[in-house]
């Protein structure tokens, strides 16, 4: 019976930490920004992918640093998401502010391009996106020196566009049709990619009758690590304040001053940092390939739901509540603490895994119904809130 | 809040990001011919001359994109390498094969409209393709209203035996069947099934569950995942608590959920001692991506193992890692495609011409006793329109391929309507029989 | 608008009536080219194609209620979609001739069900189920409406949700394997109405009467959005809150119009699934819901004939790339859904609306048209002011 109890209280929280850990950049993002980042999954996918790079880098060196791999996954993978991040934000949704529903439409055309570009990256690709860039950006650079260069702008672009495209097209395919496979033949491919956990991390650590599995401590270590991070990042540093500023008043900040643009960029680059780290350490539980993503944005979507916007703490409680849901009815635990065989027979019916989500997002509803902004609503006076 | 930005830079910005886009597209993959047609016969002189005279026009239709692309692209290539080989040796009667390769994007619906668009449009006289059975339902109408030919090379659920279709996978009794068998007789009775939650895990379960009950085993509990689920948390618990001492899994789950399903069963403590798991969609592709640290000792049952050891089966590898890369692997629908290509070749050689509709009849019934010496050993295709097969379980190694630990002495012939299942029991399936209602399903 | 006023109020009828004959016309001209002339233009397995994408089309309508007039984002419309699908689905599946051995769906026999489940029973009768195929989608977007609205749910809040609804209608249809197939859907249809379904002449019928829907489709829509409700929604799109304070409810409102908006996609569900010929928990798919909204926004939104527009330009460039180029059809959608949202905020239809007519005007030579103030068009200050006060406010 202890066993039992330990068990479900352990894999409820293990389940809500690794949902924490995957809606915790969406909610930081989603709080400050109103944004919902469709490719925040996608953003995960790439932490995992990174961790498969450097595993098998390691895997070169071999030895017993191969057993400290994971942490440099981490870093690597919350940088490289950070940075695709920033691009992102940069490039694409800076531009969309104040427009949150195509803002998410927007982001899951990113998702779904993601997605492919793991599948067909090559190393020919590679050097047609570089050459393109070059050719693009760097003619347009040049071409800024003219003096009547933003009257004629729109024709540069006309004509730079199909130009550079063209050239970088036929020399990419000229490197294809001479080096043949060593050059297209797709880094990853379609197929998933492993991730072995180093040895320490593979075993569990018995008590009694019951083990508790490795990967799934290390998890929750890392969530608290995450959570701990981000909120002395919040409270603590000078960035975190202005963060905290522009969540809660965006106009009032930007009349004291506070660069709300940078603090933007910033905090989305920190929110897919934070993608990439969960992914990285999802990596050790469960598969990567290109569909990894997609396997996780709902979820993390109905925990941003629950918690509500711009409280660390809301997300917290919002995902061990999930996660102890999910459990508690997919196992059919309740099923055991009744005796009304009608009840008992709607817990049976709920006790697989898939239908446990049915109920779970029954329950989503219903708890809607009473706190509408989730479980720890901003207070304020205006009518939207 | 203003916007700082003014509406020149967002255009450049905006071109920039839509023409690296549209250039993501173009050079992925720049050895890609912009006419699919012609891909299968790269290198070789026949996709040049598209006249319909001296080229045989076959369809290949399988998920490139969306979810199931992960396990149908590796397929596509074992067909168009079958179909290469066969246009370097010569062709089919002197005429080449040009193999057009249409994307069902893991979408029933789709699947059935490039079927449609195979047959209508490109005119072809046989389709190689399909993975789920739900894709295979969805073009069974099509192909039956057509009265063509789809050639089907996954391991499936059996109860089904169309005349329109030939079944190159293993039905329930070549794969399913033998390996509960010869978990009872080695490891044990008492069992637990997980699966994903579709067509192929539930009418396994069943089948298992009626075996067990008719040869004294024991079903302590069966748990299914939504597909691509990873969090198995929950099932993992109710392993432990049906078989607290061990115990053996019988393991239907897909894709993504068995990577979850295996890395967390070590940390959990299940190990392949004392929970042997007998895997029925893990192969070698599969292996590599869930890690092979993590399969040590597991088992799996199939028709085909890349270490099968056969002169055709090295043949087979040898001539797959030149043409895809050194890493690649082999595997059983991959061989089973392969085998498609190839009896469908003797199947027209035999009718003498694969062209016109009337031929289309004429090379089904030459399909049937047609035998090919496989990678797998020797197979037949039987009236029933599956091949018979030989029954391998395998466990995994250290190098992540499988040690053949068990094989039939010979090959095993194909029954479609299962016989432990009531409904079906008693039923059989034989297309050259006349006098029934119904030859794809009567009473014996 | 200043014309109308001025020519008192029977002006404004005539004119109104004058422009509304137009449009009857326009529409029926359209629906007549689809009708009679395009079959003769496409081969068999393209005009099954295009019945299909009408069908999505008025989908699509249903989409752009809600969410172009309405402003509400929808992600899950494919749920409503594929309840269409399958009551009609169901009914087909029932039009099992009286001499067969067995009197069930045959794949209830394999999975051991011997008596067919009470809620396939009413769809025996064609009338309740060509009712149902509207009405159960229709209610239980109703039904979703209404808890969701009655909270003051909104915006990206109310997108997950319905996002969230997909998989869960998507686990629940994949799970029941015995009552409606799991994952394998309805497939395999015979008859409808006593016609054989897969035979040419009922699948013309069947293109006819989708362009029939669809026309009808539109005129209820026509209907909705250009009187007081059509504003009624708008407002709600532009400031709830502030249609709120002038002392409207707008839960009633907005949960009538995703009702409706279920129903037409339930309506176009029902047609795919008889032109396709399957329908399975897949149509459930969050790609697929959010697929429909591009169609939407392709065309341009808040423009009805944009939404149908969209739908068959979308599907169209889907069925001919993906012939083309299979790998890379996920590059051209996600290029897609960026560049529309980023540069073409109003579709195809706002495009032709705004830059059509001044290339037009260049075309022909005339000048560009002007507004009341001439000196104002010249005038880069003024230029300057309008462009900001206008980015402002989109910003809000």
């Amino acid at each position: 019976m202890f066993a039992s109890i330990l068990d479900g209280i352990f894999n409820g929280l293990s389940i809500g930490s690794i949902l924490l850990l995957a809606a915790l950049g969406l909610a930081i993002v989603f709080g400050l920004m109103g944004v919902i980042n469709m490719a925040h999954g996608e953003l995960m996918m790439l932490g995992a992918y990174t961790t498969v790079v450097v595993q098998n880098a390691f895997k070169g060196i071999g030895g017993p640093l191969f057993e400290l791999y994971i942490f440099f996954a981490l870093i690597a993978a919350f940088l490289v998401a950070a940075l695709v991040g920033l691009a992102l934000e940069r490039g694409v949704i800076r531009y969309l502010y104040g427009r949150p529903l195509e803002t998410l439409l927007a982001t899951w055309g990113v998702s779904l391009i993601l997605q492919q570009f793991v599948r067909s990256v090559s190393w020919v690709m590679v050097f047609g996106l570089i050459l393109f860039s070059l050719l693009f950006f760097g003619g347009q650079w040049l071409l800024k020196r003219r003096a009547d260069f933003e009257s004629v702008q729109k024709w540069i672009v006309a004509a730079l566009l199909p130009l550079s495209i063209g050239i970088s097209l036929a020399a990419s395919t000229f490197l294809g049709q001479t080096y043949k496979l060593a050059v297209t033949k797709p880094w990853f491919g379609a197929q998933n990619q492993d991730v072995t956990a180093p040895s320490w991390l593979r075993g569990g650590i018995p008590i009694g009758n019951f083990q508790l599995p490795s990967t799934r401590l290390f998890i929750m270590i890392l969530t608290i690590g995450c959570v701990v991070g981000v909120y002395w990042f919040l409270n603590c540093t000078k960035w975190g304040l202005r963060i905290r500023a522009v969540t809660q008043n965006r106009n009032m900040s930007a009349c004291l001053g506070i660069p709300t643009r940078k603090v933007d960029a910033i905090t989305f680059a920190i929110g897919s940092g934070l993608a990439g780290v969960a992914g990285c350490g999802l990596s050790l539980l469960g598969s990567v390939g290109p569909n990894t993503g997609q396997n996780y944005i709902v979820n993390t979507f109905m925990v941003v739901v629950v918690g509500g916007v711009g409280k660390l703490i809301g997300t917290v409680v919002g995902a061990m509540a999930i996660g102890i849901a999910d459990y508690v009815i997919g196992t059919g635990i309740l099923g055991n603490l009744t005796n009304n065989p009608a009840l008992k027979e709607v817990f049976a019916f709920f006790a697989t895994t898939s239908m446990a989500k049915v109920m779970v997002f029954a329950l989503i509803i219903l708890f809607l119904q009473f706190r509408p902004a989730g479980l720890f609503p901003q207070k304020g006076r205006t009518v939207d809130a | 809040m203003t916007r700082l930005f003014g509406r020149r830079k967002f255009m450049v910005y905006g071109s920039a990001a839509l023409g690296a886009s549209m250039l993501l597209k173009a050079c992925a993959s720049p050895s890609a011919p912009t006419d699919p047609a012609a891909s299968p016969a790269e290198g070789s002189p026949a996709a040049s001359p598209a006249a319909s005279g001296d080229t045989i026009k076959v369809g290949i239709l399988h998920s490139l994109s969306g979810t199931m692309a992960i396990s149908e692209k590796s397929v596509v290539d074992s067909t168009q390498l079958a179909i290469d080989e066969i246009n370097t040796a010569g062709g089919i009667m002197g005429k080449q094969i040009q193999a057009i390769v249409e994307d069902g994007a893991s979408d029933w619906p789709t699947f059935a409209e490039k079927a449609k668009k195979l047959i209508e449009q490109d005119e072809v006289v046989v389709v190689f393709g399909c993975w789920t059975s739900a894709s295979r339902k969805a073009v069974l109408p099509v192909f039956e209203e057509k009265n063509h030919m789809l050639y089907y090379p996954v391991q499936y659920e059996g109860q089904e035996c169309s005349k329109n279709i030939f079944y190159t996978g293993a039905a329930p009794n070549q794969q399913i069947e033998p390996s509960v068998d010869w978990l009872l007789e080695n490891k044990g009775k008492d069992f637990f099934l997980v699966g994903s939650d579709y067509v192929f895990p539930r009418t396994a379960n069943t089948i298992i569950k009626a075996q067990l009950a008719a040869k004294g085993g024991k079903t302590l509990g069966e748990d299914y995942l939504p597909l691509g689920n990873t969090e198995v948390a929950p099932i993992i618990a109710k392993i432990k608590a049906a078989l607290p001492n061990g115990g053996v899994i019988y393991n239907t789950l897909n894709g993504d959920s068995n990577v979850a399903f295996f890395k967390q069963m070590q940390g959990a403590g299940l190990t392949a001692e004392k929970y042997p798991t007998m895997s029925v969609s893990v192969a070698e592709e599969e292996v590599q991506a869930i890690g092979k640290e993590y399969l040590l000792k597991q088992y799996a049952a199939w028709n085909y193992f890349m270490t099968v050891e056969t002169p055709e089966n090295k043949k087979f590898v040898d001539a797959f890692k030149a043409k895809f890369g050194e890493s690649r692997v082999t595997n059983d629908p991959m061989e089973a495609g392969y085998i498609s290509v190839n009896i469908w070749k003797q199947a027209v050689e035999k009718a003498g011409g694969a062209g016109t509709p009337t031929d289309l009849e004429k090379v089904r019934e030459a399909a049937y006793g047609q035998e090919f010496a496989a990678p797998e050993g020797p197979v037949k295709m039987l009236p029933n329109h599956h091949i018979s097969k030989t029954v391998r379980i395998g466990e995994v190694r250290d190098d992540g391929l499988f040690e053949i630990v068990y094989s039939t002495p010979a090959p095993v012939d194909p029954i479609p309507w299962n016989q432990y299942v009531t409904e079906t029991k008693g039923f059989s399936c034989d297309w050259t029989k006349t006098g029934v209602d119904n030859p794809g399903k009567f009473k014996t | 608008m200043t014309v109308q006023a001025a020519g008192g109020r029977q002006g404004v009828d005539w004119l109104r009536r004058r422009s509304l004959l137009m449009e009857v016309g326009i529409v029926a001209l359209v629906a007549l080219f689809l009708m009679f002339i395009v079959p003769l233009l496409l081969s068999g397995f393209r005009l099954n194609l295009m019945g299909r994408f009408l069908a999505l089309a008025i989908a699509a309508l249903g989409i752009d209620l809600i969410w172009g007039f309405t402003g509400l984002l929808s992600l899950g419309h494919g749920v409503f979609f594929a309840l269409g699908g399958y009551a009609l689905a169901m009914h087909m599946k029932l039009q099992i001739p009286a001499t067969a051995s067995s009197q069930l769906p045959e794949f209830m026999d394999l999975y051991g069900v011997t008596e067919l489940p009470w809620f396939w029973r009413p769809f025996d009768s064609f009338p309740f189920a060509a009712i149902a195929l509207m009405l159960i989608p229709g209610l239980m977007a109703g039904l979703l409406g209404y808890l969701v609205f009655r909270s003051r749910i909104r915006g990206v809040y109310f997108s997950i949700l319905t996002q969230a609804m997909t998989i869960i209608f998507f686990n629940f249809f994949n799970g029941q394997q015995k009552l409606i197939n799991g994952t394998n859907g309805l497939t395999g249809f015979k008859t409808i109405l006593g016609a054989t379904v897969s035979d040419a002449g009922t699948q013309r019928s069947i293109y006819l009467a989708t362009i029939l829907l669809l026309v009808a489709a539109y005129a209820v829509c026509r209907w909705l959005t250009s009187g007081r409700f059509g504003r009624l929604l708008m407002a709600l799109r532009d400031d709830e809150s502030r249609a709120r304070f002038t002392g409207y409810n707008p839960t009633g409102f907005k949960v009538l119009v995703f009702a409706v908006s279920g129903a037409l996609a339930g309506l176009a569900g029902a047609m795919f699934t008889l032109q396709s010929g399957i329908i399975s928990p897949k149509a459930m798919d969050i790609a697929f819901s959010i697929e429909m909204v591009i169609w939407v926004a392709v065309g341009g939104r808040a423009t009805l004939v944009g939404a149908v527009l969209g739908a068959l330009v979308v599907n169209f460039g889907k069925s001919l790339l993906s012939e083309k180029f299979p790998d890379f059809w996920l590059f051209f959608l996600g290029g897609l859904f960026l560049g529309v949202v980023m540069f073409l905020p109003d579709g195809i239809v706002g495009l032709i609306r705004t830059q059509g007519v001044e290339w037009f005007r260049n075309l022909t030579g005339r000048s560009k048209q002007l507004s009341t103030y001439p000196s104002l068009e010249e005038d880069p200050e003024a230029q300057y002011e309008r462009k900001n006060i206008d980015d402002r406010k989109s910003d809000g």
